[in-house]
């Protein structure tokens, strides 16, 4: 007798377990997800395609070869209206270089005082501290921008009315004006001595370690070190006769002549993204010190280890190996917020494109560019923090 | 027998006064300002700091500030043509008032105005249940302001049926942009970001793959960039001739933004979770689809609660961005306003970022504190 059961296992066994077969089941999800990808992508692309043919345009690269035909106010390198795209990008790209590179160094200190402030046992410091992190960190970057930009820094007084600073430094409307240095013939011996000062003060502190392990005599690293960074670049310097003078500004018709300027789109856009970040960074700071158990620093006073070398050995290596994950990451949202200079009109690396996509409409290449060099950014420093995170990962039993 | 004792106290002692004064006030002073020379040096510089600035701000914001007027004449000294006196130096309150409409709801028809009223009356009622831990039935309501409030609420504010009349987008503007586009983004990001999210720790190479690789790529640029390409590359992308919003433009930009974002939060929820968890619903012959709707889902994603919040936080502030793309949401409004010959002063833009700022702050830092007491409300379960 045949029951039902054993109809249905005969019958249908082949088709069922084919459509449970989990190895079947995912290959063919990836096939509909490839192929949902290429629809779009191929329906993306014709479209493109037909939009440009419309516009009596053509895709690729080959524009920014052209002459830019606009003017930079702030460059690093010589530029002028007369070169090409590729020369007014690679303008951006180190202007979005210098003001992250900037703001990063003044976020991280502002940061390193407010969160070393908020833990401090005096109460109004701690306060204080407080209420800056809770301000900047509830506000709109953009609106700290524009506050710098169009309520402060607008107030300043007219160039011809600059507030002059000792130092021939004059503070106007139009930015801070400063002596430019020039430099010598030989001035490059001074950074090549600063150079030869690090390599050997690194060679240095390597022998002290290994004497240390030999022997348990502790060297004076901190000041030699110190002593050949400094020293030698000031040596150096005398020697050679202070080869390097100052052009200072000079008050003229209209406008100041000579000198370099710091411009206010620059100064708010600094000073914008500096006091943001730092109070993500001072929480980060913050959360770092306390992480570390008030266990770690008892048992260094039970060995008789002084205050500052329990701070300095115990306390801030494992306190950084909590900070650094997510300061890179507040380096990155610092780095990214600066494209907000669109919005003042500081030359970076999304201004100058945005200008080109307007003059020249190659809209999807400008942005391409964009992500491209971003993500290269991105991805280069989440390689370094994954490298960084293996090096310092706890070695647990 | 008292006889053989050297020393017999008689009397009864009274109990001595609490030491130096440790619950006075004194006393906290001394220990948490002065207690040492240096503590006193710094807390003295500190307090004339803190009370210098007080003082110019309130004199700035409060005592000095101009509260009515009907053009710039009353917020400018005699040398900007005015007719106060040249040290005046305060906030034009007038020019807010005077703007104030303007900043919440933008152009929108001034006799139409009891539609976005109605709306935020409407958000307020759902959203406020949802927030009280306490008050039952959160799927129902999620359900209200997630679903049912978005369909609702377009339809009021666009109009065009039931005799309303058609606001066009364009009209839109001011904290009403700015609340729409956070609120539609995270309500968007939240589904796309849960499956980018499984899909990032699927075992599918190619769907892991393509995750991935969106996720990064959204979280490695600029919000700015992505803007852009909604704003400019969109069109292009879409079959000719189509003519899309420049407010859904924006939107899409937002959404895709918050979604890639949103992945990150959820899959940290995930991982989270511990594996029997996983274990368990496999052996109990759940598919993928009821072990994670089930019981994974549900654990990670109130484990995540506060980092959506934060994530929102970040979105409610990252919208200001789209006033670079010249739509106008709060900040881009209050910076047109600036233009506008009625009230030019030197003043004009310091008050109305002023107040921008303060209606930001508002928000980001309420939703921070109940972030925060979310945080701790949930704490409690999962504690080992």
């Amino acid at each position: 007798m045949v029951t039902s059961t054993d109809v249905r296992d005969d019958g249908g066994r082949s088709a069922t377990s084919l459509l449970y077969n989990p190895v079947l089941r995912q290959i063919i999800y990836q096939v509909l997800t490839c192929a949902f990808i290429a629809w779009l992508i191929w329906y993306a692309a014709s479209n493109v395609a037909e939009n440009l043919a419309r516009a009596n345009m053509t895709a690729g690269f080959g524009f920014l070869t052209g002459r830019a035909g606009f003017d930079i106010a702030q460059s690093a390198i010589p530029y002028s209206s007369d070169s090409p795209f590729t020369r007014a990008l690679l303008v951006g790209f180190i202007n979005t270089i210098i003001i992250a590179v900037c703001g990063i160094i003044t976020a991280t200190i502002i940061g390193l005082l407010v969160g070393i402030g908020r833990l401090s046992s005096n109460w109004l410091i701690a306060k204080l501290c407080t209420v800056y992190v809770e301000v900047f960190r509830n506000i709109p970057p953009l609106l700290v921008i524009f506050f710098w930009y169009k309520g402060v820094l607008s107030l300043l007084p007219d160039v011809r009315q600059s507030l002059s600073l000792p130092l021939s430094v004059y503070v106007s409307n139009r930015g801070i004006f400063m002596p430019a240095p020039v430099f010598g013939e030989r001035f490059w011996l001074i950074p090549a001595a600063l150079v030869v000062g690090i390599i050997i003060s690194l060679i240095y502190r390597a022998m002290a370690r290994k004497k240390q392990m030999a022997t348990g005599k502790a060297s004076p690293i901190l000041l030699v070190s110190l002593a050949l960074i400094i020293g030698l670049p000031v040596l150096t310097f005398i020697a050679l006769g202070t080869p390097i003078t100052f052009d200072p500004p000079v008050l003229g018709k209209f406008n100041m002549r000579g000198g370099t300027v710091v411009g206010p789109e620059f100064l708010s856009l600094y000073m914008a993204l500096s006091f943001y970040t730092a109070a993500f960074i001072a929480e980060i700071v913050r959360a770092g010190i306390k992480g570390v158990s008030k266990g770690q620093s008892e048992a260094a006073a039970a060995l008789g280890i002084r205050p500052g070398l329990t701070t300095r050995l115990i306390i801030l290596p494992q306190a950084l190996r909590i900070i650094i994950p997510p300061l890179t990451s507040q380096y990155l949202n610092l780095t990214k917020n600066s494209s907000l200079a669109v919005a003042i009109g500081f030359a970076d690396l999304v201004a100058v494109g945005g200008t080109i996509l307007n003059q020249s409409g190659h809209s999807i290449e400008i942005i391409a560019i964009w992500m491209g060099v971003y993500v290269t950014i991105s991805l280069a420093t989440s390689l370094f923090m994954n490298w960084f995170n293996t090096k310092m990962a706890l070695v647990e039993r | 027998m008292t006889d053989n004792l050297a020393y017999l106290r008689e009397t009864f002692l009274q109990p001595a006064p609490p030491p130096g004064g440790d619950s006075t006030v004194l006393g906290w002073l001394k220990r948490n300002l002065f207690a040492s020379v240096k503590d006193s040096v710094i807390s003295i510089i500190a307090l004339l700091v803190v009370v210098w600035f007080l003082i110019n701000v309130v004199d700035f914001l409060f005592i000095e500030a101009v509260w009515t007027g009907t053009n710039r004449l009353a917020c400018a000294t005699v040398a900007q043509g005015g007719t106060l006196p040249d040290t005046w130096h305060g906030a034009c309150w007038a020019y807010v008032n005077a703007w104030f409409t303007q900043f919440m709801v933008g152009s929108y028809p001034r006799d139409q105005l009891w539609r976005p009223i109605t709306v935020a009356i409407l958000f307020v009622a759902t959203l406020t249940p949802l927030l009280i831990p306490k008050v039952p039935r959160k799927g129902l309501n999620a359900i209200l302001l997630l679903i049912v409030l978005p369909i609702v609420s377009a339809v009021l504010l666009l109009g065009g049926v039931f005799g309303l009349p058609f606001v066009e987008t364009s009209f839109w503007g001011g904290l009403m942009v700015t609340l729409i586009l956070s609120f539609i983004g995270i309500a968007v990001s939240l589904p796309i970001g849960i499956l980018l999210a499984l899909g990032r720790r699927s075992k599918m190479p190619i769907v892991k793959m393509a995750c991935v690789t969106f996720i990064e790529l959204v979280r490695g640029v600029p919000l700015i960039t992505v803007l852009f390409m909604a704003s400019v590359l969109l069109p292009l992308f879409l079959t000719p001739g189509t003519n899309i919003d420049k407010f859904v433009r924006a939107l899409v930009g937002v959404s895709i933004f918050a979604a890639a974002y949103m992945a990150e939060v959820i899959r940290g929820g995930l991982q989270a979770i511990p594996k029997g968890q996983y274990e368990g619903a496999d052996s109990l012959g759940l598919s993928y689809f009821q072990k994670m709707t089930f019981v994974i889902l549900p654990q990670a994603i109130k484990l995540v609660i506060p980092g959506i919040v934060n994530t929102f936080i970040g979105m409610f502030k990252d919208t200001s961005l789209v006033s670079i793309i010249n739509m106008y949401d709060l900040l881009g409004i209050v910076k047109a306003s600036f233009g506008d010959a009625t009230w030019l002063t030197p003043v004009t833009p310091l008050t109305g970022l002023i107040f921008a700022g303060f209606i930001f702050w508002l928000f980001c830092f309420g939703m921070s504190r109940y972030s925060a007491f979310m945080e701790r409300h949930l704490d409690t379960g999962h504690k080992r």
